[in-house]
């Protein structure tokens, strides 16, 4: 009985003000969404890059509901690194996707054999 | 009102995060990741964080995309081919993802977020830019300096990756333009006067 009423209390709750718990199943659903991505998309780099950025997101909203809820800048410090270091990430990666494309003539990734690995 | 702005935005934010996975073609994929930014940038509005915002929609989508659809657009790709054999992965990859959604899920349910209280209202006066800026000129100096650097490796690096020396290009030397003499371009030659035949 008590376990109903609870229950129905967290059903409640759901139409309320968006809680930390809200954020946190978003970006849960985001980062599987992007991790589900990079299983279906792994022969395009392209794809890959998109999903890596995807992900990012995931793990930035996160980091912003964070610092929301318990009422700490650090957490969008962060989410500012972060970002930063995933502008530099994108860029290198898409170079050496350009340069993979003029060399290779393809960005399938199941071409990247050279090393025999 | 905020409950009905986080349901609509983490509804367009889903549906825009599927569109970029299943997409046929990579240059709609990385319109609908712009969409994923724009409505994520909403929510982290929802979530005061005012700054950030802007500079998702500044950073992404004014400069990432951008990036990304000109690679998408001048790569030459036969995009059919790389979509080969999509479908025989949407069996692993539909697992993996509800497998991580179903541990984060227990993750979440199964603890107490601790002490998570209704968030504070902030002040009308307050400004996140400040305080952002505050923290990160005091506290985390030494890695926004580091990660100024970080940005300062990735255009060089990107650059020199990407940078070819071409031989079909007509360019001009201005030192030898400069070092040239008279007779260099020049040349006098003494040779006698020769009579014409056609007047006589």
């Amino acid at each position: 009985m008590h376990k109903k009423n609870r229950k129905q209390g967290d059903i409640v709750s759901l139409f309320t003000a968006p809680t930390l718990s809200h954020y946190l199943v978003l970006g849960a659903i985001l980062f599987a969404i992007s991790m589900a991505g990079i299983f279906l998309n792994r022969k395009n780099v392209i794809i890959l890059l998109m999903a890596i950025e995807l992900m990012l997101l995931a793990v930035n909203l996160n980091f912003i509901a964070f610092s929301r809820y318990l009422d700490d800048m650090a957490g969008q410090v962060f989410v500012f690194f972060i970002l930063t270091v995933a502008a530099a990430e994108s860029a290198i990666g898409l170079a050496i996707l350009v340069l993979l494309f003029r060399n290779v003539g393809s960005i399938d990734v199941e071409d990247l054999d050279q090393l025999k690995g | 009102m905020p409950t009905f702005v986080f349901y609509v935005l983490s509804t367009i934010l889903v549906l825009a995060a599927l569109r970029v996975i299943t997409n046929r073609n990579p240059v709609h994929s990385a319109l609908w990741l712009v969409l994923a930014f724009f409505t994520a940038a909403g929510l982290w509005l929802l979530l005061q964080a005012e700054f950030l915002a802007i500079a998702l929609v500044l950073v992404y989508v004014g400069a990432v995309m951008v990036l990304f659809l000109f690679v998408v657009m001048m790569l030459d790709v036969n995009f059919d081919s790389l979509r080969a054999q999509f479908r025989s992965y949407i069996p692993l990859g539909a697992t993996v993802g509800v497998l991580v959604v179903v541990e984060m899920a227990l993750v979440l349910i199964g603890s107490n977020p601790g002490p998570v209280a209704t968030p504070v209202a902030a002040p009308a006066s307050a400004s996140n830019t400040r305080s952002l800026g505050l923290l990160l000129y005091t506290d985390y100096v030494y890695p926004f300096e580091i990660a100024a650097v970080i940005l300062l490796v990735a255009i060089i690096a990107a650059i020199a990756l990407t940078h070819r020396q071409r031989r079909d290009t007509r360019h001009q030397n201005p030192s030898e333009q400069v070092k040239v003499r008279p007779q260099d371009r020049l040349r006098v030659v003494s040779m006698p006067a020769e009579k014409r035949d056609n007047q006589e």
